[in-house]
């Protein structure tokens, strides 16, 4: 039998192997990379889950330009909550910060706690939305009937393209009753 | 070592380390998935032979769908494709056999546990995956049946044979080759496994990482695709294309290269721009790592991002195009014969090109917010999948056929065949086109009734397709048993050292390497 070279075969099986491992890890590196490119873009109406304190710079006047702000709020699948925006529409100034709240009250008999997902229409406007505090930076709890206000504060830059004259803040709320332990790790 | 010494029996085949023994073995194997596949496919179309549920439950018809696409995807094609590239490859690059044989035993030998625990979910409770083959997130994590963990493990392990027998293959073509046979000397079938085993290893394991991100999330607390845990359920559809568009090319570039075998045989004329293949085959490689957003235009993506899939995949008609034309410069003014493998083959150009141009419609983004996710879309994969991937296996089987068994098939019986398989699978996907453009939309087991005409015709041709594949059964059974003896050569003057041999190849062929001349290099 002719006697391929061994050596030769070791090396390219040893090299596809490595692409091999590499490929496998880099799907899981598509995780961060996803979140990494929409932040970079401002895909996908992301907004951050931490609270961003806005450094005002000396000399910068607020904008005059006024833009109306819709806040919308869902229940994911069939979260027993009634979950609605205090005010559904607001005109505000660029550079200025507002304060909003949103209503949510347990209908339930147990008590829950609930995971609010921000969502911001048109998506390219998301990254000039800042919140210096949101009740989706962490898990909100109710307990069997009891209800509360929360709030939103949040401030939408001056750098924000002239074409876009309306901007929509959506919330989803999910049930992670069953996920306390699970705490939020991503930014 | 003698020529021919190996067990006898049921050991000769579970021990093997025989290219040859582990091609047969693989292409038996895919045979019986296609049968099993086309089976589910026949509870198909005989639920949606009229409107209304006559047949199954909607969770069994859902059931039906999702196995009969993973079947045929991870158990027909693929490892079909794998069983010729075992038999052919050291055969064409005058190889003794497969660089790692003992490897090559392993991954043939547990893709029937991975085809066992994945068909054994039928049978248990809350029944099959009923997600759809390409289990999107979180249909397949949050409302899976229970049995989706078999499912996964199915998964990891063809992975892992996919990923063994690529290695496999890449380092026989990079290191067995005989003296004399350069990369730019090899058949294009050699040439075409060498790339889309470069993309098996590079796309299969984010499959496994895919499942894997499944697996947490299901048992392990995970939340990659759950957005109340800070994840996303476009993620998954993102990383599950990143796989899944070079995997539809892993399923055709073989049958490529079984194309510009046969057609330059049977039109007697040298492959026409033999170079401009390869590279054309390069870039559809690389072109299909760069477009896997057009299946999710719906999905909600900003303008530029739609643009730029919608163009890079318009790009891939380009080296399409040019492996069209090639195969008709070939034809052009040849001496050409049409025995059952050229008229597969003619077939095969012919269909396949109707499916790449229903591929350019859906690449149009804002058309394809209408055809999204309707009988078009399906209509389109099967044309490409059917007359492409299916038909480039048959077209190689009846060429090569006579090569590994020594025996003739009956060309009347493979001409029947052919035009049994030609008509059914046309009358089976031709209408789909029309109805999906009527909005009739896919994986639904009841249908409105101005799509019953069409369904009905759809119905009868498939049932026609189904049952000439039984008797392509019965023609390869009738060649090996009662064939009359082939010649080494079987065709008129075919070229590769694969004909060099005598017909059956010995067991151990090619242990001293050939002479590789330019009657055997490609391009002639």
């Amino acid at each position: 039998m002719q006697a391929p070279d061994k050596k030769r075969i070791h090396a390219i099986v040893i090299r596809s192997s490595l692409i091999t491992v590499l490929m496998f890890g880099f799907g899981f590196a598509l995780v961060p990379l996803y979140d990494v490119f929409c932040d970079l873009t401002g895909l996908n109406g992301k907004v951050s889950l931490t609270p961003i304190h806005p450094v005002s710079t000396p000399g910068e006047v607020p904008d005059v330009r006024q833009i109306q702000m819709q806040f919308i709020a869902i229940n994911n699948e069939t979260l027993p909550w009634e979950f609605a925006p205090r005010e559904f529409s607001l005109p505000i100034q660029l550079g200025k910060p507002y304060v909003t709240h949103y209503r949510a009250k347990n209908l339930s008999s147990r008590s829950m706690t609930v995971q609010a997902i921000p969502s911001v229409s048109p998506g390219l406007a998301a990254q000039h939305l800042s919140k210096m505090e949101c009740f989706c930076f962490e898990q909100q709890r109710l307990e069997a009937g009891e209800e509360m206000d929360m709030a939103v504060r949040f401030v939408v830059s001056p750098s924000l393209p002239q074409s876009f004259s309306v901007m929509t803040l959506s919330y989803t709320l999910f049930d992670v009753s069953d996920k306390n332990t699970t705490q939020l790790t991503r930014n | 070592m003698s020529e021919s010494h190996h067990p006898t029996g049921i050991k000769r085949w579970l021990y093997t380390t025989n290219h040859k023994d582990i091609g047969t073995l693989y292409l038996w194997f895919s045979f019986l998935m296609f049968l099993v596949g086309g089976v589910m496919a026949l509870v198909i179309r005989a639920e949606l032979f009229q409107p209304g549920l006559q047949l199954v439950e909607p969770n069994f018809f859902n059931q039906m769908t999702t196995m009969h696409g993973l079947i045929m995807v991870f158990g027909a094609v693929m490892p079909a494709f794998v069983g010729l590239a075992n038999w052919m490859i050291p055969l064409m690059i005058g190889a003794p056999d497969m660089a790692l044989p003992r490897l090559n035993n392993l991954s043939f030998w547990i893709l029937p546990f991975a085809f066992f625990m994945l068909l054994s979910t039928l049978f248990m409770p809350g029944g099959a995956p009923n997600f759809g083959w390409t289990f999107y997130a979180p249909l397949s994590t949050t409302y899976a049946p229970p049995s989706v963990t078999y499912f996964i493990f199915a998964i990891h392990i063809m992975g892992a044979s996919s990923i063994l027998g690529s290695i496999n293959i890449i380092a026989t073509i990079m290191g067995m080759r005989a003296p004399g046979m350069g990369y730019m000397k090899m058949p294009l079938f050699v040439w075409t496994w060498f790339i889309t085993a470069y993309l098996l290893i590079a796309v299969m394991p984010v499959l496994a990482g895919a499942v894997t991100m499944m697996l947490i999330d299901i048992h392990f607390g995970g939340s990659f695709f759950s957005a109340a845990g800070g994840g996303d359920p476009v993620l998954f559809q993102h990383i599950f294309w990143f796989f899944g568009h070079p995997e539809v090319y892993i399923m055709i570039l073989p049958a490529f290269g079984v194309a510009s075998a046969i057609i330059p045989t049977f039109a007697r004329k040298p492959l026409f721009g033999y170079h401009s293949m390869v590279y054309a085959t390069a870039s559809i490689a690389f072109l299909s790592f760069i477009v896997w957003a057009h299946h999710m235009f719906t999905v909600g993506m900003p303008l530029v991002a739609e643009g730029f899939f919608m163009f890079s995949t318009m790009i891939i008609a380009v080296p399409t195009g040019v492996k069209i034309f090639n195969w008709v410069a070939t034809m052009w003014r040849g001496s050409m014969t049409f025995e059952t493998p050229m008229l597969f083959a003619v077939a095969f150009v012919i269909l396949f090109t109707i499916g790449g141009f229903s591929g350019l419609m859906l690449a149009i983004a804002p058309a394809d917010f209408q055809y999204h996710d309707t009988y078009f879309v399906v209509a389109h994969f099967h044309y490409v999948l059917v007359p492409g991937a299916i038909f480039g296996i048959m077209a190689a089987v009846y060429f090569w056929l006579p090569k590994w068994c020594g025996k003739m098939y009956d060309e009347m019986m493979g001409k029947v065949h052919f035009w049994l398989s030609f008509i059914g699978l046309n009358v089976t996907f031709f209408p789909m086109h029309f109805v999906g453009l009527a909005g009739m939309p896919r994986r639904i087991p009841d249908y409105a009734l101005q799509f019953a005409d069409f369904n009905m015709i759809s119905s009868a041709g498939a049932f026609l397709f189904g049952f000439s594949q039984v008797f392509f059964l019965g023609i390869v059974l009738q060649t090996i048993l009662y064939g009359k003896k082939a010649r080494s050569e079987v065709w008129d003057n075919p070229h590769g050292l694969e004909w060099t041999l005598p017909s059956p190849p010995p067991y151990h062929s090619f242990t001293q390497p050939p002479q590789v001349t330019m009657a055997h290099a490609s391009p002639r």
